[in-house]
C-alpha cells in the first residue's frame, strides 16, 4: 500500500436538525488505497451518515474529507467531478426503473466521461459477463430479482472506473438466499485490489475479506483494528456487548 | 312530429348552411383546439422550469453556501412565488383583457395572445403539478444520480423528469381538457372560437338555442373523448409500471 491515504477524515462532524441530533462527533480515518475497511455498530450509530459524508451526499457540519489530496468540503471544489471517483452502492439498489440495465451502466460514461454509446455499451457488457448477468442487459430493473438488481447497482458504480467504492448495507434488503451472491462480486472485487468502505452487518464477510474494521457507536469510532482484533479480541465493553448481540 | 321534425330541420339549415354559417363552427373549433394546444406546450415549458426551480430552491436552502449561485436561485425562487400567487389569485378573464390591452397591445395576432395568456396562466398549476410529480419520486433516484457524478440539473433531466413526467402524464392530459374549456372566455379579446362562433351565429339569425347548444354539445363530446383517451391512457401506464 502507497503511503499517502487515498481518503483521509479528519474531525468529521455532522449534526442534523439545527444541531439537535449529532450523528458524527469528530471522526478520524486514513483509508489507504486497494484498502477494505469494513463499518460495523448498532444502529443509528452514524455508519450511514459518516459514509455519505465520504461522497458529500451530506455536507459535513465540520471537519474535512481529503480524496486524493483534495478537501471535498473546500469552497469551489467541483464535487461532481470527484463523485465520478467515488461509486456507492445503496441499501435499495436505486436503480432507474424507466431505463434498461444498459441504459443505467451507460448514463454516466456517456455524459460524463465523453464516451461513445458504443464504448459506454462494450465496457458495460464485459463487466456484466463478470457479474453474471450478461443476459439481462435489455432488462427493466423491476424485471430483476434483488440479488441482480443489487450486482447492477455496483456495475453501475464500477463503469464510472471510480478509485474507491461505497457499500451501505448493499445486503440488508435482500432475500437471504440472495445475499452470497452479491458478497462474491464484492469478494472479487477486493481481490482486485477495489479500495472499499463497507458498511454492513455480515459479519463473516468482515472477516473474511476486511483488512481493517471500525466499530462506531454514538457518532465516534470506538473501536479499530484487523478483524482478529475486533471480533477476537473486542477491547471496550460496548463492542463486546455489540458483538454479543450480532455474532 | 313529422311537422316539428321539419321545423327543427329548417332551423337547422338556416343557422348552419345557409350562408355556410356552419364555418364560423368548424373555425372556431380549429381556433378552440389550436390555442388549448399551445397553451398546454407553453404551460408544460413554464412548469417544468418553474418546478424546478422550486424544488432545487426547497431541497438545497439548508446547504447552499452564499455566493452568486444561492442569490441567483434565491431571487428566481421569490419570482417563481410571486407569478403563482399572482397568477392563481387573479380570474383568467382579467389576465386574458390584461394580455390583450396592457402587455401584448402591439400584437394583432389574437391567438397569440390568448396562446400566451392561457400558457402563463396554466403554467401556474402545471407547476404545482410536476413539482409534485418530482416530490413523488424517491430521494433515493436523486442520490443515485448524483453519487455517479450527475449534475443538479443533469440528474434532474436523465432521471427525476423523466420518471415525474410519467407520473403526472394524467394530470396534464386534465389539464388540457382543463384549457379546452377555459379558453371559451376567448371571445372577451375578439377571438373567433368555438364559443364565439356559435354566438356570432346566434347574433345573425336571432336563434339562441340551436347554435349554443351545438356549441356545447360539441365542447362536450370533445370532453368524453379526450377524457376516454386519458383514462386509456392511464390504464396503459399502469399496466407498463416497471
Ligand atoms: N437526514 C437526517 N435528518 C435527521 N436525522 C438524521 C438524518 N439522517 C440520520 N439522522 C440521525 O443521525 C443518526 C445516525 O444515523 P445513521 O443513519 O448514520 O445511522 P446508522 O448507523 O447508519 O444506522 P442503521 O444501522 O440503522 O442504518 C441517527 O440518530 C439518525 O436518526
Ligand atoms: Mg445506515
Amino acid at each position: 500500500m502507497s503511503a499517502e491515504p487515498i481518503l483521509s477524515v479528519r474531525g468529521l462532524q455532522k449534526h442534523f436538525n439545527a444541531g439537535a441530533v449529532h450523528a458524527l462527533n469528530g471522526v478520524n480515518v486514513d483509508i489507504a488505497r486497494s484498502e477494505v475497511l469494513v463499518v460495523i455498530g448498532p444502529s443509528g450509530s452514524g455508519k450511514s451518515t459518516f459514509l455519505r459524508c465520504l461522497n458529500l451526499l451530506e455536507r459535513p457540519t465540520a471537519g474535512s474529507v481529503i480524496f486524493e489530496g483534495t478537501d471535498l468540503t473546500a469552497p469551489r471544489v467541483n464535487i461532481n467531478l470527484c463523485r465520478r471517483r467515488i461509486g456507492m452502492v445503496f441499501q435499495h439498489f436505486n436503480l432507474f426503473p424507466h431505463m434498461t440495465v444498459l441504459g443505467n451502466l451507460t448514463l454516466g460514461p456517456i455524459r460524463l466521461l465523453g464516451k461513445t454509446p458504443a464504448e459506454a455499451e462494450k465496457k458495460a457488457m464485459q463487466l456484466l459477463e463478470r457479474v453474471g448477468l450478461a443476459d439481462r442487459s435489455d432488462a427493466y430493473p423491476s424485471q430483476l430479482s434483488g440479488g441482480q438488481k443489487q450486482r447492477i447497482a455496483i456495475v453501475r458504480a464500477l463503469c464510472m472506473e471510480p478509485d474507491v467504492m461505497l457499500f451501505d448495507e448493499p445486503t440488508s434488503a435482500l432475500d437471504p438466499e440472495m445475499v452470497g451472491e452479491v458478497l462474491d462480486v464484492m469478494k472479487e472485487l477486493a481481490r482486485e485490489g477495489m479500495t472499499m468502505v463497507v458498511v454492513t452487518h455480515e459479519m463473516g464477510f468482515a472477516r473474511e475479506v476486511a483488512d481493517r474494521v471500525i466499530f462506531m457507536d454514538e457518532g465516534l469510532i470506538v473501536e479499530e483494528g484487523t478483524p482478529w482484533e475486533i471480533f477476537e479480541n473486542p477491547q471496550s465493553e460496548r463492542l463486546q456487548s455489540f458483538l454479543a448481540k450480532v455474532l | 312530429m313529422a311537422a316539428s321534425f321539419a321545423k327543427f330541420k329548417e332551423t337547422f339549415v338556416f343557422n348552419f348552411i345557409e350562408g355556410a354559417r356552419w364555418k364560423y363552427i368548424t373555425n372556431g373549433l380549429l381556433v378552440t383546439l389550436e390555442v388549448t394546444f399551445f397553451s398546454l406546450l407553453l404551460g408544460i415549458a413554464i412548469g417544468v422550469v418553474v418546478a424546478m426551480i422550486r424544488s432545487s430552491y426547497d431541497q438545497m436552502k439548508d446547504e447552499l453556501r452564499p455566493g452568486l449561485g444561492s442569490t441567483l436561485l434565491k431571487l428566481l425562487n421569490e419570482i417563481s412565488r410571486l407569478y403563482l400567487t399572482v397568477i392563481r389569485g387573479t380570474p383568467v378573464v382579467v389576465q386574458l383583457l390584461i394580455g390583450y390591452f396592457v402587455i401584448f397591445v402591439s400584437s394583432t395576432n389574437t391567438v397569440f395572445v390568448a396562446s400566451m395568456v392561457f400558457g402563463i396562466n396554466s403554467g401556474a398549476y402545471i407547476t404545482e403539478i410536476i413539482r409534485g410529480g418530482i416530490m413523488s419520486i424517491d430521494q433515493g433516484q436523486f442520490e443515485a444520480g448524483r453519487s455517479i457524478g450527475l449534475t443538479y440539473i443533469q440528474t434532474m433531466r436523465y432521471i427525476i423528469i423523466p420518471q415525474a413526467f410519467k407520473n403526472v402524464l394524467p394530470s396534464l392530459a386534465n389539464e388540457f381538457i382543463a384549457l379546452l374549456k377555459e379558453t371559451a372566455v376567448c371571445g372577451y379579446i375578439g377571438l373567433m372560437d368555438l364559443t364565439k362562433g356559435g354566438d356570432v351565429i346566434r347574433g345573425r339569425t336571432f336563434t339562441a338555442y340551436m347554435p349554443l347548444l351545438a356549441v356545447a354539445l360539441i365542447y362536450l363530446i370533445l370532453v368524453i373523448f379526450f377524457s376516454w383517451l386519458v383514462g386509456k391512457l392511464e390504464r396503459r401506464l399502469r399496466s407498463s409500471e416497471r
